[in-house]
């Protein structure tokens, strides 16, 4: 569980996050939704501890990353994983050398153990034989998956994903998208996702929250954004035609 | 005010290169890696350069000797002087801004915009200690890289001039020979240390606190083989009014 309180964060002149506050639940897949430069990618950036914020706070199952000592914060990061937005894989290692790196990083096992654990993340991520190719060597989708497994690997308590299926064809980034609320659930993990994808809104969207120029203006789950009358997020959600039909479909049924 | 902004960043930069160390089983592979690719990789384009180089030096001098009362031994005096005094160290380090400082910009700026300098950070690494540290302890070979510049372009005086017809061979090395000073081969060699933390730093600040994408990489290293070579050229005349002056 992850509570914020009143997130500001600047950069320069510009005010970007002008006060959040909002939780995050164990085990669940909990979406960041907004247009693009709505600040997702920063309020992620914020949770991860690599941005520093000048007021509110931000709290890992009771403990603020801020007031935690140097070891403290250390033990925090190794309990976090983060997908990035292009993947970002270490492109002069393989990619099992990627998968192994937090463990080299934040533990003392041997290689055999760091091997075992890796296989057994290559697998969960459905990668058997791709240990010896190169991050340039492999499609998106694939590159993806190792994101994943890099990100899950040290068994984090906090997962966070930027814009997970960007990039990727419908198929695949469903397949993504499954495989990230299946590992969620199973190891009881906080994950947040920053996504503008509404298949992956309407698929594991748990808990939703929509940012808007730096505010939250609008928190629910998949269930309820098909209720609100918040016309910025109907006007963001149901963009499309298509979606505006799933609505009205969804809105009649829930009559009978 | 952006100039003041970004040398005191350069040197907080400096300082974060020593903070925080990498473990030493993750730092090891990635100092190999950094002489493979900064000093063993440079070696062929520098032996290439200073023995041609060293051949028109001796040409030229010998060209320019049109008074018969000039010993002979004077081109191989005047080529190994200016070799070991300002070629070998100053002008192969020009060479190597170009090399060695576009491929640390554009691998670390790659690195940046890609955000795979963000996946060290969530992983609590010192991503300046572990990007720049192995750069630095790579380029304190660099001192090897200059001998080999300078012995090359030596011998290629050597071999332009007996073979071009412009002198013997004895005549040539008894000028090599000539009035040898040693503090001009420790003023080289300070001037050689100097130049190896330019190169492994100024181009590594160029990479690390790039903005934008794949454009602004290519743009990141020009600016960054400016800046090097303007550096390298600047404290070149700093070193020699005070170390020669
Ligand atoms: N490192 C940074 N420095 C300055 N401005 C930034 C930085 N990162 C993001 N911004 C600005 O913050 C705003 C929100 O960006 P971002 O969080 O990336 O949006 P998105 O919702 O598309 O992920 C943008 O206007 C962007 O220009
Ligand atoms: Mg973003």
């Amino acid at each position: 569980m992850i509570e914020v309180k009143d997130l500001h964060k600047s950069f320069e002149d510009a005010h970007i996050l002008k006060g959040i506050s909002t939780s995050f639940e164990k085990g669940q897949t909990n979406l960041i939704i907004g247009q693009s430069g709505s600040g997702k990618t920063v309020f992620l950036k914020c949770l991860l501890g690599l941005f520093e914020y000048e007021e509110g706070s931000i709290s890992y199952e009771g403990r603020n990353f801020s007031k935690l000592s140097r070891n403290e914060k250390t033990e925090l990061r190794s309990e976090m994983g983060m997908v990035f937005q292009g993947s970002a894989l270490f492109d002069s290692m393989t990619i099992a050398e990627n998968v192994m790196f937090p463990l080299r990083m934040f533990t003392k096992q041997s290689m055999s153990e760091m091997e075992d654990r890796v296989n057994i993340v290559l697998k969960r991520v459905n990668l058997d034989n791709a240990h010896k190719k190169m991050p340039s060597e492999a499609s998106g989708g694939m590159q993806k998956r190792v994101a994943i497994a890099r990100a899950i690997v040290n068994r984090p308590k906090f997962l966070f994903c930027d814009e997970p299926n960007s990039g990727l064809d419908p198929k695949t980034a469903i397949v993504i998208d499954n495989l990230i609320q299946e590992i969620t659930e199973e190891f009881d993990i906080t994950t947040v996702i920053n996504t503008h994808d509404m298949n992956s809104v309407m698929e594991i969207g748990k808990k939703i929250v929509f940012l808007k120029d730096g505010l939250l203006e609008w928190e629910g789950s998949n269930k309820t954004i098909f209720k609100t009358e918040n016309e910025a997020v109907t006007n963001f959600v149901y963009s499309s035609e298509l979606f505006r039909k799933v609505r009205r479909m969804y809105l009649e049924e829930d009559a009978q | 005010m952006t100039y003041l902004h970004n040398i005191g960043t350069y040197f907080i930069m400096i300082k974060d290169i020593f903070r925080r160390p990498t473990k030493w089983s993750v730092m090891k592979p990635l100092i190999l890696k950094d002489i493979d690719d900064l000093i063993i990789g440079s070696l062929g384009i520098v032996a290439f350069i200073s023995f041609f180089v060293g051949g028109v030096v001796a040409i030229q001098t010998s060209l320019n000797m049109t008074s018969p009362i000039m010993p002979k031994y004077l081109v191989g005096f005047a080529t190994r002087q200016s070799i070991i005094l300002e070629f070998a160290p100053t002008f192969i380090s020009i060479i190597m801004a170009g090399k060695v400082g576009s491929f640390i910009t554009s691998s670390i700026g790659t690195m940046r915009v890609t955000e795979q300098i963000d996946a060290l950070e969530v992983m609590g690494i010192n991503a300046i200690n572990y990007l720049v540290f192995p750069k630095f302890i790579a380029l304190t070979l660099y001192p090897f890289v200059i001998s080999i510049a300078m012995f090359l372009g030596i011998l290629g005086g050597l071999m332009a001039c007996v073979y071009g017809g412009y002198g013997t061979m004895e005549d040539y090395l008894e000028g090599v020979q000539l009035d040898f000073i040693p503090f001009h081969f420790i003023y080289a060699f300070i001037k050689t240390f100097v130049f190896a933390f330019l190169l492994a730093t100024i181009p590594s600040y160029y990479g690390y606190f790039m903005k934008g994408g794949a454009l602004e990489v290519g743009k990141a290293s020009t600016t960054s083989f400016v800046w090097t070579s303007v550096l390298v050229i600047i404290v070149n005349f700093l070193l020699t009014s005070l170390l020669l002056g």
